[in-house]
């Protein structure tokens, strides 16, 4: 029933007269239906939308779902009791990986005012421009006396209301840039439209023979589309980066005379008690007060191996507690953290990527006083030879019109909206305009290791070395344990067909490990001390039978998918290969060596690896980091260009210039080579509208260019560039 | 050249008429899923209705 409501809604555009209406009536469907939205980079078919649609429709309480495949997301319509890691288990279920994305930013983007307004614009220029050019096609082909100015004032008529409305953007831009005192492409963009309109309206109030209407149009209708192209390819890059960004949701449970209540981090002071249940992260720095688990500090420091974690202890922002409950003293909040103490680091290491300057920008440092400077020469070199204002304004508007940034302007969105899409086609989301330049230019990459390389989850790698019975009652007491080492344990003993022995009063020792009783005998499972066994320093657990220790489960991190192939197709590719990382020594060589990387460094601080890749920068390398823990947004920040996968912490996220949707590291090599064709693409259309210029420039200025000639070169040029950038694909 | 007067409105209200059609169709957020849109029209389910 509120699905019908809505969808009449929105299709009425009369309801957008009474927006008071409308937002009304969204609010009072919120209460009683939650929309939820979720980022699956999986679907690509048919086939996968409906299978995704029906799978999300069959669970119980679920209005409606739709998939969009050209944003990959799933929005649903469901029940209030409905959350969104119900409908993630759904989908993990048919085979789909999905991701939760905030739904109140996703409402923001959804409508894109921005992207609308364009395309109006353009539609209008579009409508116009044709329009005018039907008018000219006449003029040129013939049409005299008053029927000429008939004519002219009709599409004088057409073409200044239109360029008034369309060309509102190109009208701002060049003004904010010309109050700071620099030039920009619209600049030139602007003064060319301009004289071309008056000195059109000047000819044809004299009924002159040429009027450039047509060509100002054009002009603002190519250009237009660029821009519109341009802002799409980065409106879908920023709402879903900005969805990801709130994938974290943001609350606590504050504990105030004994009970608990639910709220968001933001309202959290210093000298609150915060519960932190097993499997949550740590919302603020702080003391422990009660309980003793284990902490993964992973994403802070790289460290693989879980922390003992007892009161007095303190913790920072960002770990994750893993067995046991703890109560926390917030010692410092939100800003204090020292999850947000990193972002100053971030700004150090920020200021030294600003340097790069876009293609685009080059070209347009080149170009846009070059035809400021010719125009004028042009004007005044009529103006000495005839002296006749009118002649030579009409030169110096030719002049301008002909050299006007048409294909320059298509020549960079074009392509970078064709290799975007095709990035994105492989679960790759480009944040930054500039990044896909940067990318080609890489020629070393710096990998991080927990997390990026590899899963961040263990795996056991000894099973064999122990009898059934070991396994057996170490499968019974790992069941019963949340601890990533027992989750492990267990999966790969039932993978073996093992069956878990018949151990009674289990119980988890939070911090420790597990215990029961076997037999009559106790037997535990966890720490080397509590078990009474000697660490060997590699990641295990270790199983004692009354008092009897077992050799230990030793546990490895499984590679990531694709990690191995991306690292041999960039060694492939030429590219130095540095992995950099927290970890101790032992772990990251044997990493180090399984991939064959000859270039590590373990137990790194997050200043040492900004400073590692500063070092390399200044060597002159284009460094590409790939990384996602807190430790690495520095080092993010630093290096040329950053790729974190979307598991990332979202400080990382937000460092990093393209994010991996998927989990999986091989499509790396493939960006670097799309980056450098695409690269390669945007210069050649540079030179494409170059060659235009040199041909049609002298003629302009020889004062033979039409009205015909200028449309001509406009349209030939625009249209060769866009093809180029197609054939990227 | 008498006919001008009539063809020159007519076109402009023709190609209106065509102005108009596409900004309805941005207001009804036809755009907002091409290829999605482009694969549902292969698959027989929706052939009595559109998903909503």
């Amino acid at each position: 029933m509120t699905a019908v409501a809505r969808a009449h809604l929105s299709a009425c555009p009369a309801c957008d007269a009474v927006p008071a209406a409308q937002a009304l009536a969204d609010h009072a469907q919120t209460e009683q239906e939650a929309r939820i939205a979720l980022s699956v980079p999986g679907v690509h078919c048919a086939a996968c939308i409906a299978t995704v649609e029906r799978a999300l429709e069959a669970y119980p309480n679920v209005t409606s779902a739709r998939v969009n495949l050209t944003l990959k997301r799933a929005s649903v319509e469901a029940g209030a009791e409905i959350t969104a890691s119900d409908l993630v288990s759904v989908l993990a279920a048919v085979g789909y990986e999905a991701h939760e994305l905030d739904a109140g930013t996703l409402s923001a983007t959804q409508n894109d005012k921005a992207g609308r307004d364009l395309l109006m614009r353009l539609a209008v220029a579009g409508f116009a421009s044709m329009n005018v050019m039907l008018l000219s096609v006449s003029v040129w082909s013939g049409a005299e006396a008053a029927t000429r100015d008939l004519f002219h004032w009709i599409s004088a008529a057409i073409a200044l209301p239109t360029i008034l409305f369309s060309g509102k953007p190109f009208f701002v831009h060049a003004w904010s840039a010309l109050k700071h005192r620099r030039l920009n492409m619209d600049v030139p963009i602007v003064l060319a439209i301009v004289l071309a309109v008056v000195t059109s309206l000047w000819e044809t109030s004299l009924s002159g023979e040429h009027a450039y209407f047509d060509a100002a149009l054009t002009l603002v209708f190519f250009l237009l589309g660029g821009r519109y192209l341009d802002h799409r390819t980065r409106a879908v890059a920023r709402s879903a980066a900005e969805e990801l960004a709130a994938l974290e949701v943001p609350r606590a449970f504050r504990v105030v005379n004994g009970r608990e209540e639910s709220v968001a981090v933001r309202d959290l002071q210093v000298g609150d008690v915060i519960l932190v249940r097993p499997g949550g992260r740590m919302p603020v720095d702080g003391e422990i007060l009660e309980g003793q688990s284990e902490l993964d500090r992973s994403l802070l420091t790289g460290e693989t191996l879980p922390v003992f974690a007892e009161p007095g202890q303190t913790v920072s922002a960002g770990e994750v507690n893993l067995t046991g409950p703890l109560m926390i003293r917030a010692s410092a909040v939100g800003e204090q953290t020292s999850l947000h103490r990193m972002a100053d680091l971030v700004a150090v290491a920020e200021s030294g990527r600003s340097n790069y300057t876009s293609l685009a920008d080059k070209a347009a440092k080149l170009y846009a006083p070059g035809v400021h400077i010719l125009s004028a020469l042009s004007f005044v070199g009529w103006y000495l030879y005839t002296f006749d204002v009118r002649t030579a304004l009409n030169i110096a508007a030719a002049v301008l019109i002909i050299t006007c940034p048409c294909a320059l302007g298509l020549a960079v969105p074009a392509v970078t909206t064709a290799a975007s899409g095709r990035l994105f086609r492989k679960g790759m989301l480009v944040k930054h305009s500039t990044a896909l330049e940067r990318m080609a230019q890489v020629d070393t990459v710096v990998f991080d290791k927990t997390g990026t390389l590899t899963a961040g989850t263990p795996k056991l790698i000894n099973l064999d070395a122990f009898d059934s019975e070991t396994l057996s009652i170490a499968l019974a007491l790992s069941r019963v344990s949340a601890h990533p080492l027992s989750v492990a344990l267990t999966q790969a003993a039932q993978m073996a067909g093992v069956e878990p022995a018949a151990v009674q009063k289990l119980q988890e020792v939070p911090g420790y490990g597990t215990q029961g009783l076997y037999n009559g005998d106790l037997v535990r499972l966890g720490r080397a001390s509590w078990v009474g066994a000697s660490n060997e320093g590699s990641t295990a657990a270790y199983l004692s039978i009354a008092g009897k220790v077992s050799e230990g489960f030793v546990f490895e991190d499984s590679l990531r998918a694709g990690a191995e192939e991306a690292v041999t197709a960039l060694r492939e590719g030429g590219k130095d290969i540095v992995l950099i990382s927290g970890d101790s020594s032992d772990a990251v060589r044997a990493l180090a060596e399984k991939l064959g990387i000859a270039n590590w460094e373990a137990e790194a601080l997050p200043e040492d690896k900004a400073k590692r890749i500063q070092a390399l920068s200044e060597k002159g390398r284009y460094v590409l980091m790939v990384g996602d823990g807190l430790n690495d947004t520095a080092a993010l920040a630093a290096a040329h260009v950053s790729i974190s996968p979307a598991s990332a912490l979202d400080a990382a996220r937000v460092a990093s210039d393209i994010v991996l949707l998927g989990g999986d590291l091989s499509p790396i090599p493939m960006a670097i080579e799309t980056a450098q064709s695409a690269t390669g693409r945007i210069r050649e259309n540079f030179r494409i509208a170059t060659i235009y210029n040199i041909v049609a420039v002298p003629l302009a200025v020889a004062g033979l260019a039409t009205p015909l000639i200028a449309a001509l070169a406009m349209s030939l040029s625009s249209i060769t560039v866009s093809l180029n950038a197609l054939r990227l694909r | 050249m008498q006919v001008l007067s009539y063809l020159i409105p007519v076109s402009l209200l023709l190609g209106g008429v065509g102005l108009a059609a596409f900004l309805y169709t941005v207001r009804s957020n036809q755009y907002d899923d091409p290829e999605g849109n482009a694969h549902r029209i292969l698959s027989g389910q929706y052939d009595d209705k559109p998903k909503s």
